[in-house]
């Protein structure tokens, strides 16, 4: 060989056990999964290896599976709000905090993430059951007379994923206001500007992409997520994920619960893409 | 005369009054009295950690001032929020709005001050003619280079008729041609508009080429103050010697009548007293003596060309020294060769023992 051909193919030789592990264990199931949306399933033929769009069909006709999906996407929608609320003051905070106390904080934050989500999960469930710490505490405080209903609701779905979800928020928010300017906030003071404007019209435009990259991180793993909607929503408050592994593994039609990941996924994808799309349009002028 | 130093207090602009800052046991600044008058140009020079930031920061407002205190135009800053100060600042990072055309970056601080939108235009498209800068109103500032930063940094401090314009090693990050320009630009910007200025600098070319005055500082203290020239010419301390350009401190010999001596050569020296002195000797004032006339000898070290000078080092039993010569065409004494020396009256600078080396 060559020293010019081996150097044209040895990035290939070098990428090659990664590339062939990133298409045996993403590529090859995703295109199966794909592909299987599109094959046909019977109570008694079980699946039959022939295009049809049955699947989504009966997606699209059935109000039940529009439920489920409009019900991730309430979910999805108010885990991300939450999780910008008060994550974004959250990670504000911790830029300003000295080094030692930080680096404890971002021990608190981080901490969870060590450990499994259902493990958390489970935890959640401890504290939101109608006779858990949350409602014997208000009601020792007499803000509530009988026990809120968290267990198999929305709310809890909501709560615990938040929990789960806003490390990743305030890791992104808080990766953007490290390349803040750190004289930015003097040079607004001195030009005459309060605390919230300087808030508002310097510090917040600037970390808008963090946020939004943390807005998708948020919003993709909160519609995907499995653990929590299963453990908190239990059997009847179905989500996409839940909604796809009953379809696998309870009915046992396979196709069909292709069909309903693949339709999450594409979703995810188009909201993932279109919201780089905007991030560049809008801030490629801005930063580099 | 209390009524003369009333006077002068009310003709400051700016004072700063035993001025005094630490962190922890750690001492920033310690006693700094400096008294500017309106129009002024001054600078704090000195090395990093030598305080001169702080003071700045503290004159600002973004450090509260522990010791001493600051009148601008006979009012106590202490207790002013820094945004109620209406300074101009430009950082050393400029620190611009990114998110923020250059327009609206130099606009911002109108807006805050609530002019309205007519006039905020008209003033910011001044401050962009001021600093050289028409037609770049819509531009980004990460799409500037860093010179034209530094001018956006400069007119966005400008355009709200700060009292007071301070400049933090607002240079520092060009490269050496154009902060040249830079400083000629910044000069001549500041003497058109009038404005009273404190540049802090670590760059002595730089503090000389645009003070009044310059305040020398070191670990927390001030060293001498005075006009560039009165300061480079006679350094009140071996550290302002050192740091104003090269020079040489010799050990001379003081007669007690005004006079110091080192071998042969004697030259009167204002304020000398007897016995062994340290005086200050720039490179360029050493010459060397004509034959038979008075000198101290000295054997050449080294001698390195360099166009348009000669840069000559030798041993002398005063101590090492240092020598420029202009490129006149005369011979220069080769390596090893033994020499005498003389500079005349009015070449040296007593020294007092300052902190520092």
């Amino acid at each position: 060989m060559s020293p010019d051909a081996s150097a044209r193919t040895t990035p290939y030789w070098l990428t090659g056990p990664a590339l062939a592990v990133f298409l045996a264990l993403v590529i090859i199931p995703l295109g199966m999964t794909v592909l299987l949306a599109f094959y046909d399933w019977g109570q008694y033929k079980g699946i039959v290896a022939e295009f049809t769009l049955k699947n989504f069909r009966e997606i699209f006709s059935d109000s039940y599976f529009l439920e489920v999906f409009l019900r991730t996407l309430r979910i999805s929608v108010l885990v991300t709000l939450f999780a910008i609320l008060i994550g974004v003051p959250e990670a504000y905070i911790l830029n300003r905090m000295s080094p030692a106390w930080r680096g404890l904080c971002l021990l608190a934050i981080l901490g969870p993430l060590l450990v499994s989500v259902v493990a958390r999960t489970l935890g959640w469930a401890l504290l939101l059951g109608s006779n858990g710490l949350v409602n014997r505490g208000l009601m020792a405080l007499g803000l509530i007379g009988q026990p809120l209903e968290f267990m198999f609701t929305e709310t809890g779905v909501v709560i615990a994923l938040v929990h789960v979800l806003i490390p990743l928020m305030i890791l992104a928010v808080w990766a953007s206001l490290q390349r803040l300017d750190p004289q930015i906030e003097n040079a607004a003071l001195s030009l005459g500007a309060s605390r919230l404007t300087i808030w508002r019209r310097v510090i917040l435009p600037q970390i808008v992409p963090g946020i939004l990259s943390g807005g998708v991180i948020v919003f993709a793993l909160a519609a995907s997520a499995f653990a929590s909607p299963a453990i908190i929503g239990g059997r009847r408050l179905k989500v996409a994920a839940t909604l796809a592994y009953d379809e696998f593994l309870n009915t046992l039609n396979w196709p069909l619960g292709a069909a309903v990941a693949v339709l999450l996924l594409a979703a995810l994808v188009i909201l993932t893409v279109g919201t780089n799309r905007l991030v560049e349009r809008r801030y490629s002028q801005v930063f580099e | 005369m209390p009524s003369n130093e009333a006077s002068k207090q009310s003709m400051s602009h700016l004072v700063l009054e035993g001025l005094g800052k630490s962190y922890g046991a750690a001492v920033a600044v310690e006693g700094l009295d400096l008294s500017v008058a309106r129009g002024e140009f001054i600078s704090l020079l000195g090395p990093s950690g030598c305080g001169k930031t702080t003071t700045l920061q503290m004159i600002a407002g973004f450090v509260p001032v522990d010791r001493g205190r600051i009148l601008l135009d006979g009012g106590d800053l202490g207790g002013i929020a820094p945004n109620k100060r209406g300074l101009g600042i430009v950082f050393q990072s400029y620190a611009l709005f990114p998110h923020m055309t250059v327009a609206q970056n130099i606009a911002f601080g109108l807006e805050m001050r609530g002019v309205e939108k007519a006039e905020r235009e008209k003033r910011t498209l001044e401050a962009m003619a001021l600093v050289g800068l028409k037609g770049f109103e819509e531009r980004y500032p990460r799409r500037m280079s860093g010179g034209q930063q530094q001018r956006v940094a400069l007119a966005r401090a400008l355009v709200i008729r700060p009292s007071l314009l301070l400049l933090d090693e607002p240079l520092s990050n060009l490269d050496a041609k154009l902060r040249e320009e830079m400083q000629g630009e910044l000069r001549q910007i500041q003497r058109s508009i009038g404005t009273t200025t404190i540049l802090v600098t670590h760059d002595q070319h730089e503090a000389m080429a645009l003070s009044d005055r310059i305040v020398v500082m070191n670990r927390g203290r001030v060293e001498q103050i005075g006009a560039p020239d009165a300061v480079y010419g006679a350094p009140d301390t071996a550290f302002v010697a050192n740091f104003l350009g090269k020079t040489n401190v010799l050990t001379a010999t003081g007669d007690g009548s005004g006079r110091v001596a080192i071998e042969t050569l004697s030259v009167p020296l204002a304020g000398a007293t007897s016995g062994a002195l340290r005086i200050a000797v720039r490179p360029e004032r050493l010459g060397f003596a004509a034959d038979g006339a008075p000198g101290f000898s000295a054997r050449i070290a080294s001698r390195v060309f360099q166009g348009a000078h000669w840069l000559l080092t030798a041993e002398s039993a005063a101590g090492p020294v240092t020598l420029i010569r202009h490129n006149d065409g005369t011979p220069v004494p080769e390596e090893g060769e033994s020499v005498k020396l003389s500079f005349g009256p009015g070449d040296a600078a007593l020294l007092a023992e300052g902190i520092g080396a």
